[in-house]
């Protein structure tokens, strides 16, 4: 396990003092730090924000140990050198998590940008991410619709629903064979959709997808960049009411665990 | 091992110390390695014998414009000498290491520095401008800092130049692909083209990190006994004489082609070494870290050693190498990116590898620190390299460069804009001056530069509570106070070629006024001073008057300089740039979550400007348009830069505006169109009381650039409190117009109403056009 060093204190969590903030605090949900990896600190901060304890994942563990949920962030792992995830899929804690997402438990796991790629990589979710296509790096804030709100980690936001959350990524055409996309637009698979601008020439404007079971989710815009006033889309860009867009994602896995548990 | 004078090494001819002493008239490259006749007699009389082939490659780039500052060191004194006690109240560590470190308060510490990478930029734009934010980026975490954002100021040839698109996509992808790489947001920074740097863009990176008090770290070796390692990327060919020869040098079409001297970036290994270095600070594992850049491993030995107690040996074939070929002069001076010397404590080498075996960094010891007082380098065993590092480090030549204020100085200042040919059809009608206010916003330099920031993460760490394009970027350091920093840079060269004393009087003021505007309290300064060739008294007066001006401005808006850099033979030919001084200012907010945003959004706000307007068109972006530079730049005011600053600062705080944006280039055109584009917001203006006033007309009211305002859009509830305490500290203000929120435009008396889908698609529609 790896220390990832927080610059100052953990912030409280929002729901501390209320009845249920131990019981969702006792959920631990993992992160996963990769050798260049970058939102890890991010996204950890989106776990304790959704008021859950968040748990440090080296890379080169062996044990995934009693985490319930795990997060696989942003990033550029080992330089996005061959393709981008290709390596990261590769280490000991990924072989771990594949087998429990697999496993009847369906361990919750989200992967976020290079996140989505590894899973991808990993074959947890079909499909790929090539190169943009203005071939540039983009970050900008991002509206998608919510098709599906009946995975793991979408759950709290209703059907539909759109969501402004940044993008910024250089790899983020989602791309797949026609009889995939099909397939995956027939089981409701397409979790999330750009709306208005899609980015990077997504097939079908997908920006997310998940597996059959749902607990797996993938998508390239990040979520855990929209979880705090001040910080989000509202505070840098101006889109109204938008700086915590992305929080639903934690708080949806945490019901989830919390809900499991009961 | 054989000590005879024709040793032989089993790769290469080897130069030993021995071998210099017994053949004085051996021919030596010094004039190839960028030294001169004098540096080179120099170099033979502090070592009492030539120098060995490693040794003339250690001198000859540490002697560099670029590593010695022997052209400027004597001007930049000044910034050192010219300290009062309110300027030292939160210094801990001043010019000189790495990065210059502040006080935040509450066992904080800041670090920041702005760099240039011009050269390497314009001979290989994406490798030259990535490693420019790699090599600050290092310096930073050479103090015991984590890097928490960069910034990038940048300056190119003229917009419609055909190379300036190869420059442009080339230095941006570079920022970018490294930068973003690195997990740190990019917060800032300027964009401005102009023909004069056609062949000498200015690509200029600034970083800033944060540490804990007893965290920040210095460079020096220290103790005897303790063990001297080299970790990160292997070292290879690339970037040999980048410093003495790409830095320190004009650019020539009669010379080949210079590309072997850049070095070549790899982010990965850069990211992978912060949070390694991060790491052993953490743990206390180094005694002194230096980061290796211009000069490599010469810089870095002569440094550590020199700034260090004793002396130091090293062994030089235990450095890791790319490239197995490379000679012992080319080992010393390679600029292979993402190295880092530390030395170690015996009792800490278990826990130095094990940090390196869990990142996969590779590392090599090299040798360890002495008594002696020398630093000798050994190939095999044999003394390559015997000197004094103080010699190389610290003492290189030093000239005082003759200077005179050049013969054109007093025909460009008395050309005056006004009444100028390009004056001839001054905008006066309503229609007139709203297509004026269009044109200029969507001019080269006034554009939407979401271009270039669109392919900058801004998001990453989650710590930005602004970026561009507000007046300064903010970050937060800590996340349970709120506890931040707002940074932003700032240079204009036209007015620094009408005036350079107060055109680098004027960066600073800008660049203090963006801080104060976003509500923070500046604190410190660091600058990159981009002049053309010192050997030119021309460009030597404009140095020497830029940094006289910069440091008497310091004193009185009492900030200190905790750092910079300086790049000179910025110019092709005989024709230099326009002089460059880009100065970054750093400032403090209790609570980032009190930050001024430039916009307004609340409909009904008030809004005011502060501060008087004069006939100051010299200059400016209107004159630029029109094709005009001559006069002289806006007055400087530093008194009433600081007044305004301490009224943003405190209506920000008190929670009295909701929006600030401060005037410079494009007046208070800009700045409305600016504020009201931010959020797609509208106003309603009228002028007529600042024409009264300040007895300009409405053209001059827009287009003027005078220094010391900015415009605030202030709650309705707070408008008195707000007038009373301008009037307290007897600072002019006058209520301009009211936020609009239902009009969609920005209406402004005398003026057509501007359409906000208007103006923005003309303020957008710009750089797409040239570089899509």
């Amino acid at each position: 396990m790896t220390e990832l060093p927080l610059i100052g204190e953990a912030a409280a969590a929002p729901s501390a003092g209320s009845p249920d903030a131990s019981r969702l605090a006792g959920a631990k949900i993992g992160v996963i730090t990769f050798p260049g990896t970058l939102d890890d600190r991010d996204a950890a901060r989106a776990v304790r924000l959704a008021g859950a304890t968040p748990v440090a994942l080296w890379h080169a563990d062996t044990s995934l140990g009693d985490v319930d949920a795990v997060v696989i962030p942003g990033g550029f792992s080992y330089g996005d050198y061959l393709r981008a995830g290709a390596i990261a899929r590769f280490a000991p804690l990924m072989s771990r998590i594949i087998d429990a997402a697999n496993s009847d438990a369906r361990l919750p796991v989200l992967g976020i940008c290079n996140g989505f790629q590894i899973l991808t990589e990993s074959h947890l979710l079909p499909g790929s991410m090539i190169k943009n296509d203005h071939l540039k790096f983009m970050c900008r804030d991002q509206v998608l619709r919510v098709e599906n709100n009946n995975t793991h980690w979408t759950s709290d936001y209703a059907a539909g629903q759109e969501i402004t959350v940044p993008l910024k990524n250089q790899d983020g055409q989602y791309i797949a064979d026609e009889k995939t996309l099909d397939a995956l637009e027939a089981e409701g698979r397409v979790v999330f959709r750009y709306v208005g601008f899609n980015p990077n020439g997504s097939r079908r404007d997908i920006a997310g997808i998940s597996n059959a079971a749902g607990n797996v989710v993938g998508l390239m815009p990040h979520p855990e960049h929209a979880v705090e006033v001040g910080y989000g889309p509202e505070s840098l860009d101006g889109i109204g009411g938008t700086d915590t867009d992305g929080l639903g994602f934690f708080t949806s896995v945490l019901n989830k665990i919390v809900g499991d548990a009961k | 091992m054989s000590t005879s004078a024709e040793t032989v090494s089993k790769k290469f001819n080897i130069d030993t110390v021995e071998n210099a002493a017994k053949t004085p008239d051996t021919e030596l490259p010094w004039a190839e390695l960028g030294l001169k006749q004098n540096e080179f007699d120099e170099v033979v009389k502090v070592l009492g014998r030539r120098p060995t082939g490693a040794e003339l490659a250690m001198y000859s780039v540490m002697w560099s414009e670029h590593c010695s500052y022997k052209s400027s060191k004597n001007h930049l004194r000044q910034f050192g000498e010219k300290v009062t006690d309110e300027m030292k109240k939160d210094m801990l560590v001043g010019i000189g290491e790495n990065a210059g470190v502040t006080n935040l308060g509450d066992g904080w510490a800041v670090t920041f520095k702005i760099e240039s990478h011009n050269s390497p930029s314009f001979v290989e734009p994406y490798q030259g401008a990535a490693t420019g934010i790699g090599g600050i980026v290092r310096d930073i975490i050479s103090m015991g800092a984590r890097p928490v954002a960069v910034m990038d100021p940048l300056r190119f040839g003229a917009i419609d130049h055909p190379d300036t698109a190869r420059v442009m996509h080339g230095a941006v992808a570079g920022i970018g692909g490294y930068g973003n790489s690195l997990g740190l947001p990019n917060i800032g920074g300027e964009m401005v083209f102009d023909s004069v740097y056609q062949g000498n863009p200015l690509v200029n990176a600034l970083a800033v990190g944060v540490m804990r008090h007893e965290d920040i770290r210095l460079a020096n070796a220290s103790g005897k006994g303790n063990k001297v390692v080299l970790f990160g990327a292997r070292t290879g060919g690339d970037g040999i004489g980048g410093a003495s020869v790409l830095a320190s040098e004009s650019f020539d079409d009669t010379k080949p082609s210079k590309r072997p001297a850049v070095q070549v970036g790899d982010p990965f290994a850069e990211k992978v070494l912060i949070e390694c270095c991060l790491e052993l600070f953490k743990g206390s594992l180094v005694e002194g870290i230096q980061d290796l850049g211009a000069a490599g491993i010469s810089c870095a030995t002569s440094e550590l050693a020199s700034n260090g107690d004793g002396g130091m040996e090293v062994e030089l074939t235990s450095v890791l190498l790319r490239d197995p070929t490379l000679t012992p002069g080319e080992i010393l001076m390679s600029e292979s990116q993402e190295r880092m010397m530390a030395v170690v404590t015996p009792e800490n080498i278990a826990a130095f590898e094990a940090v390196m075996d869990k990142w996969a960094v590779e590392y090599s010891w090299l040798g360890e620190v002495t008594d002696t007082g020398r630093l000798i380098i050994t190939w095999e065993g044999e003394v390559i390299v015997d000197v004094d590092p103080r010699t190389v480090a610290h003492d290189g030549p030093v000239y005082d460069r003759p200077f005179a204020r050049p013969e054109w100085q007093d025909a460009v200042q008395a050309d005056s804009f006004t009444g100028s040919v390009q004056d001839a059809a001054r905008p006066s009608a309503p229609a007139e001056l709203a297509a004026a206010v269009t044109e200029l916003i969507s001019s080269p330099n006034m554009c939407d530069k979401s271009w270039i920031t669109n392919q900058y993460d801004r998001y990453v760490g989650g710590n930005t509570a602004m970026a561009m394009p507000d007046d300064a970027g903010v970050v937060r350091v800590d996340e349970e106070t709120g506890l931040g920093v707002a940074l932003a840079t700032d240079a204009n060269g036209r007015y620094t070629y009408l005036d350079p004393y107060h055109g680098a009087q004027l960066a600073l003021a800008e660049a203090y006024r963006n801080v104060a505007t976003a509500g923070a309290v500046p604190m410190a300064v660091s600058d990159c001073l981009n002049f053309g060739s010192p050997e030119d008294p021309d460009v030597m007066w404009q140095l020497a008057e830029a940094i006289r001006g910069l440091s008497d401005a310091c004193m009185v808006l009492g900030i200190p300089v905790t750092g910079g850099n300086v790049s000179l033979y910025n110019q092709t030919g005989s024709t230099p740039i326009h002089p460059s001084p880009v100065v970054a200012v750093l400032g403090k907010l209790d609570d980032v979550a009190r930050r001024t945003p430039s916009g307004w959004r609340e409909d009904g706000q008030a809004i005011y400007l502060l501060g008087t307007t004069a006939a100051e068109l010299d200059g400016s972006e209107w004159s630029n348009m029109r094709g005009h530079l001559g006069g002289l730049p806006p007055k400087v005011d530093l008194a009433a830069e600081r007044a305004l600053g301490e009224i943003l600062i405190n209506a920000s705080r008190d929670g009295m505006i909701d929006s600030a944006h401060d005037l410079s280039e494009g007046g208070l055109a800009a700045a409305l169109v600016e504020s009201s584009l931010r959020y797609g917001v509208g106003a309603r203006i009228a002028l007529q009381d600042v024409l009264d006033r300040d007895g300009v007309d409405l053209f001059t009211a827009l287009f003027s650039e005078s220094q010391g305002r900015a415009v605030v859009a202030v709650p309705r509830s707070e408008e008195i409190r707000f007038k009373d305490m301008c009037t307290a500290r007897n600072f002019e203000h006058l209520r301009i117009g009211v936020v609009d929120a239902a009009s969609g435009q920005l209406e402004i008396n005398g003026v057509e109403p501007l359409p906000l889908d208007s103006l923005r698609e003309a303020h957008e529609a710009t750089l797409p056009k040239y570089f899509d």
